[in-house]
């Protein structure tokens, strides 16, 4: 079992947690952030790469909202930008395993035999490889880019969204509402499409939220040993490792990016929790 | 049980077998020629033949496979493209600074996981258990390079505790070796606690349950007595298992952890060989974590039956 497997179902094993009013904050979070990642080439930023040697380390000020890096750039700025590489290989790279591993995971536990055996033997051997050595070792040999991050990621979530797409179709493909739709002559994919996707979509989903979260880390950590995405372009990951050799003078530098990834991973984990908490009724917290 | 057994080995071989094929494909089918990044600037056509035929890479792909697994299983991973070092020597020697640091982490992350975990079942729905089952869920959004630069800044650069990167060997002096573990093993272990904490808690709030401890309890006992040698010993068995999950976990943390405190184990090895592009140590060392990883699941998966006789007759 993989540490990215073994994560998320950690993080799926916690009980449910109440309070509305965090889930809430949440998503406001979620949504500022998406939003200014959207929007940051028309928000009034400096320029996250410019580079002002006058003012290296500088605390917040009119100009630089949040102080400015070791090289004298505008850190707001960066942890904007940093926000779009975050959250486009975090939300793109599980879309592409949702969409293989989905489909993947569903026609093993409706078809059950020889099929279920190759795919859950598949998963087996990629959750043989430790996710970030496995990361590390792909996008040495692709070479540093997002898209080439984003697919790596893509096919470590592979795995751990097949197995769930196939457990949820397996608790539900024995049930009378399938044997009926079967025996009223429903075609495979009719039964698939129209009878288990609707019940396994919601499962799925609160599943994909805890991998984006994942995923996010994981970026970062690629970032962080300067294997992700390749400089001078901001990833919250890197900015944290540039201001690793600031931290005795100026720990806001690597401290205000772990902020904005600590809150980020969180919020997708809170929102992960709270949707799965709706499709599992033991939690009682619907 | 010896049938248990057979039929996880005869499982083991081909998932071996496939994993070592992944990684010989990852290598040599993803774009990018090798004997090009090999030699950068100096690439004429005539350097370049005789590096690939040098290499093997001339062959067809089945026969370099079969090649360089044939090596991998007489223990030849080849020699690194760099400096000439055999592989696998060049990792079992950086392999003791790794097995210290995942022991360290091990026990930092049940000293924490496992008092944690009996207080919380003692008092079950308590503040304490509320707290601390919070904390462990804002745990999973803190990742170990985050928690890292956090240990450095208050007990490094602040507080100047203790040492932010280096190390010292064990035999050269024993205290300045362990001061150099501190912080590693600490990030690495701390993302631990949290899982351990959880089944200790879930299964010795079943025991305490369990009639053998009311009645433990009728008789006088001290409660402290009840819980460590009455409630804990019978609920342990699920944390044997976990714990062994978990080295296969801290397999891939120390990758990261070794790169920020720079401990010269494996990790390093592995993070040394990307930046130098050193593909056949990059492959070697990704073949023999995989081979470790599957081999430490295969082993907590014989545990598994060992100690839950269901699974044994369950499943497989």
């Amino acid at each position: 079992m993989a540490a990215l497997d073994v994560e998320v179902e950690q993080i799926a094993a916690t009980p449910a947690r109440r309070g509305r009013r965090v889930f809430w904050l949440a998503i406001a979070w979620i949504a500022m952030v998406v939003a200014a990642a959207i929007a940051a080439d028309w928000l009034p930023l400096a320029s996250p790469s410019d580079i002002d040697l006058m003012a290296r380390r500088a605390g917040p000020s009119p100009d630089h909202w949040l102080g400015t890096d070791a090289l004298g750039r505008d850190i707001l700025s960066r942890l904007v930008f940093g926000a779009r590489i975050s959250l486009t290989v975090g939300l793109i790279a599980p879309l592409l395993g949702l969409f293989i591993g989905g489909p993947l995971g569903m026609l093993a536990g409706y078809f059950r035999g020889r099929i279920e055996t190759l795919v859950v033997g598949g998963i087996d051997v990629l959750l043989a490889f430790p996710p970030l050595v496995l990361a590390l070792a792909i996008t040495t040999y692709l070479g540093q880019s997002v898209l080439n991050i984003t697919i790596t990621l893509g096919i470590l979530s592979i795995p751990s969204l097949t197995r769930v797409a196939r457990a949820a179709t397996l608790s539900f493909a024995d049930r009378e509402f399938v044997t009926a739709a079967r025996a009223l002559g429903a075609s495979h994919r009719r039964i698939l499409m129209r009878e288990l996707l609707p019940n396994i979509a919601l499962p799925l989903i609160a599943f994909f939220l805890l991998v984006v979260a994942v995923i996010i880390v994981i970026e970062g950590a690629l970032s962080f040993l300067g294997l992700g995405v390749p400089a001078p372009a901001p990833s919250w990951g890197g900015m944290i490792a540039e201001g690793r050799d600031s931290l005795d003078t100026a720990p806001s530098i690597a401290f205000l990016p772990a902020g904005a990834m600590f809150l980020t991973v969180l919020a997708f984990n809170i929102i992960g929790d709270r949707v799965r908490a709706l499709t599992d009724p033991r939690q009682g917290a619907l | 049980m010896l049938g248990f057994v057979g039929r996880r080995l005869v499982y083991l071989v081909p998932v071996l077998i496939a994993v070592s094929l992944l990684t010989f494909l990852v290598a040599a089918l993803l774009p990018g020629d090798l004997a090009v990044a090999m030699l950068a600037d100096e690439a004429t056509p005539e350097k370049m033949a005789a590096l690939r035929s040098e290499m093997g890479l001339d062959q067809p792909l089945v026969l370099q496979y079969l090649h360089w697994l044939g090596g991998a299983l007489a223990g030849d991973l080849g020699r690194s493209l760099r400096t000439g070092e055999k592989v696998l020597s060049a990792i079992l020697q950086r392999l003791p600074v790794t097995l210290e640091l995942m022991l360290f982490a091990q026990l930092i992350a049940l000293a924490i996981g496992v008092p944690v975990g009996i207080l919380c079942a003692v008092r079950n729905g308590g503040a304490f258990d509320r707290l601390m089952t919070a904390i462990a869920f804002g745990k999973l959004s803190v990742p170990a390079f985050m928690l890292a630069i956090v240990l450095i800044y208050v007990f490094s650069v602040t507080l100047k505790w203790l040492p932010a990167t280096g190390y010292v060997p064990l035999d050269e002096d024993v205290v300045g070796n362990l001061r150099s573990f501190v912080l590693p093993a600490v990030t690495l272990g701390f993302g631990e606690w949290p899982v351990l904490m959880r089944v200790l808690r879930s299964d010795m709030i079943a025991t305490l349950q369990e009639d053998y401890i009311a009645m433990a309890r009728a008789k006088g006992l001290k409660r402290w007595r009840i819980l460590l040698v009455h409630a804990l010993k019978p609920s342990s068995l699920t944390l044997v298992t976990v714990t062994g999950i978990n080295i296969g976990r801290l397999i891939g943390g120390t990758v990261l952890v070794e790169t920020i405190f720079a401990l010269p184990g494996i990790g390093r090895l592995l993070i040394g060989a990307i930046n130098t592009r050193d593909f056949v140590v990059l492959q070697g060392v990704v073949l023999f974590v995989a081979t470790g990883f599957v081999l430490v699941n295969f082993v907590v998966d014989i545990l598994y039956g060992v100690l839950d006789p269901r699974i044994r007759y369950g499943r497989a």
